[in-house]
């Protein structure tokens, strides 16, 4: 059942990854992404970390995917999406350098330098607790970092926001 | 049954790839925007299976930290586009020049 859950999974990232980038319409791109991010929430379910596939489809596409259907709806790009036409050699080299990496990648992975030992012992499942004991005790630092960091942002979409133009 | 773990890389793998190939040839700022949350999630995918494999929750945790950077970096970086839209009319990011010397 798993690796049939998990081929669906990935055939829906990859495919609407695709889409995402080649479609027009940056409201459908957005739309394309959302779906990847639920099959990305679907591996973490199968990885055994549903505590973090809850907090992404939450983050991902309740927060983050409505702000950006907001922006995408608040500016008019009716003008932009029409006249996107392909532009010659540096998109043909994009493409080329792109594979290039991805070639990489496949390489370092049939070398067999990532085929770590899988660790034994008990079987960890990243419930709420478990992840809620390790960010305050261990990661209570870092977790008190990313406070700080979350009201800077906020300062700095106010700011920007209130900005007077001209 | 188990995936080894190499199948998730890949897959991580594929989808960063489709998040450079989306940066570097779209030319819409927001799509582009778009193309980088792709990659963030990829490294997440890739963070979550080696927690995975070593048995260990450091990865889930330090996923949940990259999921907080990204929201930032996606409510600033917006805010910064809608203000470029208000000061030059456009998004692409063939216009926003600005910068270039």
């Amino acid at each position: 059942m798993i690796p049939i859950l998990f081929f669906f999974f990935a055939a829906v990232a990859i495919a609407s990854g695709i889409m995402m980038i080649v479609h027009r319409n940056p409201i459908y791109c957005a739309l394309f992404l959302i779906l990847t991010l639920f099959a990305v929430a679907g591996l973490y379910v199968l990885l055994n970390a549903p505590f973090i596939a809850a907090v992404h489809i939450i983050v991902y596409a309740g927060a983050i995917m409505v702000l950006f259907l907001f922006v995408i709806m608040l500016l008019d790009l009716k003008s932009e999406t029409s006249r996107q036409r392909p532009g010659g050699l540096p998109r043909i080299l994009s493409i080329i350098m792109s594979g290039v990496l991805l070639a990489e990648l496949v390489l370092f992975l049939r070398s067999g330098t990532a085929n770590l030992p899988l660790v034994e012992g008990d079987l960890i499942i990243g419930s709420t607790k478990e992840i809620g004991n390790l960010l305050f005790t261990e990661y209570l630092f870092p977790f008190e970092i990313t406070s700080v960091l979350l009201l800077s942002s906020i300062i700095g979409s106010v700011i920007l926001a209130r900005l007077k133009l001209k | 049954m188990e995936i080894p773990i190499s199948y998730y890389l890949l897959l991580s793998g594929i989808l960063f790839t489709i998040g450079v190939v989306g940066v570097l040839t779209r030319r819409n700022a927001i799509v582009v925007f778009m193309s980088i949350e792709l990659m963030l999630n990829a490294v997440n995918l890739t963070l979550v299976a080696f927690s995975k494999q070593f048995n260990s929750l450091d990865g889930q945790v330090f996923v949940f930290f990259v999921m907080v950077v990204a929201a930032a970096e996606v409510a600033v970086g917006l805010a910064l586009i809608v203000a470029i839209f208000r000061l030059k009319h456009t998004v692409s990011i063939d216009k926003i020049n600005i910068m270039k010397w």
